[in-house]
């Protein structure tokens, strides 16, 4: 029975208010004032859609050290951060997974987080694969004062695919490939162009995409009245009605597109949607998954009564619960590139990355491992040919060790106003490991103030600079307050 | 334990450049204005140094690599010089070279020269050193108060003291260095301030204001070296003695071993202990007379004092806030101003400490001179709270 045996999701935890952003353009743009509602996801500086998606995948596989059961990786996203390298190599080598798996970047179309799922699937289904990892991260730029830019929103989901998938059964897929060209964005460029939403609607997505949710429910056996939950993203008011309509799906099993409280994710969003659907479908449950893009792609699923069990421990719901309102709209044009701001000779560093030496370092630096001593049991941060444990400096003796998933807790820190910060003041600091091993490094998505001594904290992987000189992107794990962690002792003296 | 360097090497001279934004001067221009000085001070002409050791740290601005800049800059007479580099502690590192070579008979006499030209940035504060290859890929984007403001957080987390307690005592400790440095004519800072004013500074990196960070200088130092008998026999009476140089190093147990707490320097108290045996000091706050420590921020100046066994572990706020470290005090800190006020070229500042126990011992201090002080001690720190370099020195009055 293939199918999805877990999944994860993930959206950034600031949230831009529509409301800050068209108030800030209306003087330009008064047209965009009815769009003025709700807020979408905002990824802070340091997030793109590598580091998101890494985040939705470990949100899917769950902490833990076990990972060699994951044979194949794919990334989807059109925003990938890298034309020429392996971007599944890098959510791979965050995820410690092993050498020997498949891997592809799957990218081109809005459609292709679906694509993906339906490869994976397939391949699993073939026998190519036993457990599929597919994760999709979406980090759309659009110009300021756009429409795009107040409907996307950035986020990321990922599901692991097995041949006795207990979450969801894959009953069918339907497809419809079409140089339909409603919007495009050249290898080259920096923002999409759009043509008239009227005639995406009518002659695009109205025409398009019925095939293929017809095809897919033809290979499941279904009709289309048996479908509970209908995923559909679109940034257009009602168009998952409107092709629930013409389909014959029930109009209750239309689902929200979460377009009011995160935004559009591209690529990852019917991703986004389909895991927020299994968040609360029961065993029994039809779901279809369809996304619109030079063509499209549609996906059918039962429902399975392990869906429980492949739950996440953030998912959708989680993600969304976890938000904090931004309401500087100035913010985000930083955080997106899209004002030339005065940095200071302090940001003229070079951020040359050494390939050669990441790559010597690579599980220390894209995957957290450090190494625990054979003899002693002492854990660290790096992994050394020495041992750290001051009695006894065993040579050799260390295994690697993972902290990505460990929780830890600040044991120093400071607010630096003077280094170069794309969101001052840098927060940083030592961080004490529960098992043991310690890391001075950067704490991210905190206020001033939300700091101190003893604040518990979990790993994420970030964006550690930017070499704009050279276009690389410098990867590695940051704490952010585990404010789930926080709220529990307040909640156990509530009791 | 080895027989340790006590009394087997005396000061024959010193010298050293005003401190400050010396837009005038090139760090050549800064060397020859130190050396010039404590050329005159020993007495002697270039043809009678032996060897020389040269400390700089930054190589990013100031005079590049090598040991030719001093060697050009001096005019010396192609005799060794060897440039040494260990962070903020590389003046104390060209001290210890040029005093070994004179213990070890290598050298009748030698010269340690520290310089530092910072102010060729374009910007306020420390430039960025290099940090290698690796470093970049995981350590915070940080900067040295940043780094050492780290010390705070662990401090009143250890100790109870609370935010604003700690944050009124460290401004203690830069209101008695300004205080200092008003009478001192080649300090950097030559302002007193209040509590305050310091209290209310723009924040630097929490809870380090602007008041708590240490002036950025260009300047040079320089001490020149022999042993007792060459002294006497050039006519020296009174004579400052080497008598104890010591140096600790991180090993990374601080940083990745789960034991340090980060409210101290581990080195500086190893560092510490070696050098009061060496000295053969047994009651250091009843017995060393006055101190320069490495204040690059008013919370590294306030743990130090723990540190180095002066103030009682968690006590040293209290200490700070009772005077013990006002020129007044019992034992007086920074009374030239320190890095504070002084000023911190990098590469000068452990030789400037020395210099000002230098001039204290031979009562040539001036309007800051202390009454018969007979141990001095300097305490010249490089790196962080949680990796660093930590060199502590002792000279005292002959015979003690």
């Amino acid at each position: 029975m293939v199918g999805i045996a877990a999944w994860g999701a993930y959206a950034p935890r600031l949230r831009l208010s529509r409301k800050a952003a068209c108030a800030a353009n209306a003087w330009v743009a008064p047209n965009l004032m009815a769009k003025a509602k709700g807020e979408r996801a905002m990824a802070n500086w340091d997030e793109d859609a590598l580091t998101m998606a890494v985040e939705a995948a470990r949100d899917c596989l769950g902490p833990g050290d076990g990972r060699s059961h994951v044979d194949a990786i794919t990334f989807a996203s059109t925003t990938a951060p890298f034309a020429d390298r392996l971007n599944a190599g890098v959510v791979s080598a965050a995820l410690t997974l092993e050498k020997s798996i498949a891997g592809a970047d799957v990218t081109g179309s809005q459609r292709c987080g679906l694509t993906a799922l339906a490869q994976a699937l397939t391949s699993v289904r073939g026998g190519a694969a036993k457990n599929a990892l597919v994760a999709a991260g979406e980090h759309r730029r659009a110009r300021a004062a756009s429409a795009q830019e107040l409907d996307f929103g950035d986020g990321a989901a990922a599901f692991l695919v097995s041949a006795d998938g207990p979450a969801a059964e894959f009953l069918g897929h339907g497809v419809v490939t079409d140089d339909f060209v409603d919007h495009f964005r050249s290898a080259d460029g920096e923002f999409d162009y759009n043509w008239e939403e009227r005639w995406i609607r009518d002659e695009g997505i109205v025409k398009l995409v019925p095939p293929a949710i017809a095809a897919a429910l033809k290979q499941a056996g279904l009709e289309a009245s048996a479908v509970t939950h209908f995923c559909f993203p679109s940034t257009f008011n009602g168009m998952g009605a409107t092709l629930a309509k013409r389909c014959g799906i029930a109009p209750e099993a239309v689902r929200d597109t979460l377009g009011s409280v995160m935004g559009e994710a591209g690529s990852a969003h019917g991703l986004i949607l389909l895991a927020h659907a299994l968040e609360s479908a029961k065993p029994g449950d039809i779901i279809l998954a369809a996304q619109f893009g030079q063509g499209a792609e549609a996906l059918v699923f039962r429902v399975g009564e392990g869906v429980a069990s492949g739950r996440p421990r953030r998912g959708v719901t989680g993600s969304l619960t976890d938000r904090k309102e931004e309401a500087n709209y100035l913010k985000f044009l930083f955080f997106n590139g899209l004002v030339e701001w005065d940095k200071g000779m302090r940001a003229e560093k070079d951020n040359k990355t050494a390939l050669t030496t990441l790559y010597r370092n690579e599980d220390m630096i894209l995957g957290l491992v450090g190494g625990k001593c054979r003899e002693t049991g002492v854990v660290q941060f790096p992994r050394t040919r020495i041992s750290v444990a001051p009695n006894n400096p065993g040579v050799d003796t260390q295994d690697p060790y993972k902290f990505a998933d460990r929780t830890a807790r600040v044991l120093t820190y400071s607010a630096d106003y003077l280094t170069f910060s794309m969101a001052p003041p840098n927060h940083y600091g030592m961080v004490d490991f529960e098992g043991g091993g310690r890391i001075f490094m950067d704490i991210t998505d905190v206020d001033p103030g939300d700091v101190d001594t003893g604040l518990a904290v979990k790993m994420m992987f970030r964006l550690k600079e930017v070499d704009e000189k050279r276009g690389f992107r410098r990867y590695f794990w940051k704490a952010v307050p585990d404010r789930a962690a926080a709220a529990k002792p307040a909640a156990l003296a509530a009791e | 334990m080895a027989a340790g360097i006590k009394d087997k090497v005396a000061i024959l001279g010193m010298g050293c450049s005003k401190f400050g934004e010396r837009w005038d001067c090139g760090p050549d221009d800064l060397m020859v204005e130190a050396y010039v000085e404590a050329m005159k001070d020993a007495g002697i002409e270039a043809s009678q140094l032996d060897a020389a050791w040269f400390s700089t740290h930054i190589d990013e601005v100031g005079t590049g690599k090598g040991g030719t800049p001093m060697s050009i800059a001096l005019r010396l007479p192609n005799i060794a010089v060897t440039r040494v580099e260990n962070f903020c502690a590389s003046g104390s590192e060209a001290f210890r070279g040029a005093v070994y070579a004179v213990a070890a008979g290598a050298a009748d006499i030698a010269i340690a020269v520290g310089v530092e030209k910072l102010k060729d940035t374009g910007y306020g504060g420390l430039p960025t050193a290099n940090p290698g290859t690796l470093q970049p890929q995981v350590m915070p984007n940080g900067s040295a108060p940043g780094n050492f403001a780290q010390l705070a957080s662990a401090y009143r987390a250890k100790h109870g003291v609370s935010r604003e307690e700690l944050k009124r005592a460290i401004a203690h400790v830069s209101v008695k260095s300004h205080a200092n440095g008003v009478k001192n004519a080649k300090a950097h800072l030559q302002k007193a301030v209040t509590e305050e004013q310091v209290m209310n500074a723009p924040m630097i990196a929490e809870p380090l204001g602007l008041f708590d960070c240490c002036g950025v200088s260009d300047g040079a130092a320089a001490a020149i070296v022999t042993t007792p008998e060459i002294a006497r026999a050039m006519g020296k009476r009174n004579l400052v003695m080497v008598k104890a140089l010591q140096l600790s190093v991180s090993n990374g147990s601080e940083s990745q071993y789960n034991q340090w707490d980060g409210s101290y320097f581990h080195t500086a108290r190893i560092a510490a202990g070696k050098a009061y045996r060496e000295a053969g000091i047994t009651d250091p706050r009843n017995q060393i007379s006055m101190m320069e420590v490495h204040d690059c921020f008013s919370i590294t100046e306030l743990v130090t004092m723990e540190d180095l066994f002066i103030s009682a572990e968690g006590q040293g706020w209290r200490d700070v806030m009772d005077g013990f470290y006002d020129a007044d005090g019992k034992v007086p800190c920074q009374i030239d101003g320190g890095l504070k006020c002084f000023g911190h070229p990098i590469g000068a500042s452990g030789l400037r400490m020395l210099y000002e126990m230098y001039l204290q011992l031979q009562g040539r201090a001036g309007p800051r001179q202390l009454h018969d002080p007979v141990f001095g001690m300097t305490h010249n720190l490089g790196g962080g709270p949680s990796s660093n370099v930590c060199s502590v020195a002792i000279i005292g009055q002959e015979g003690a």
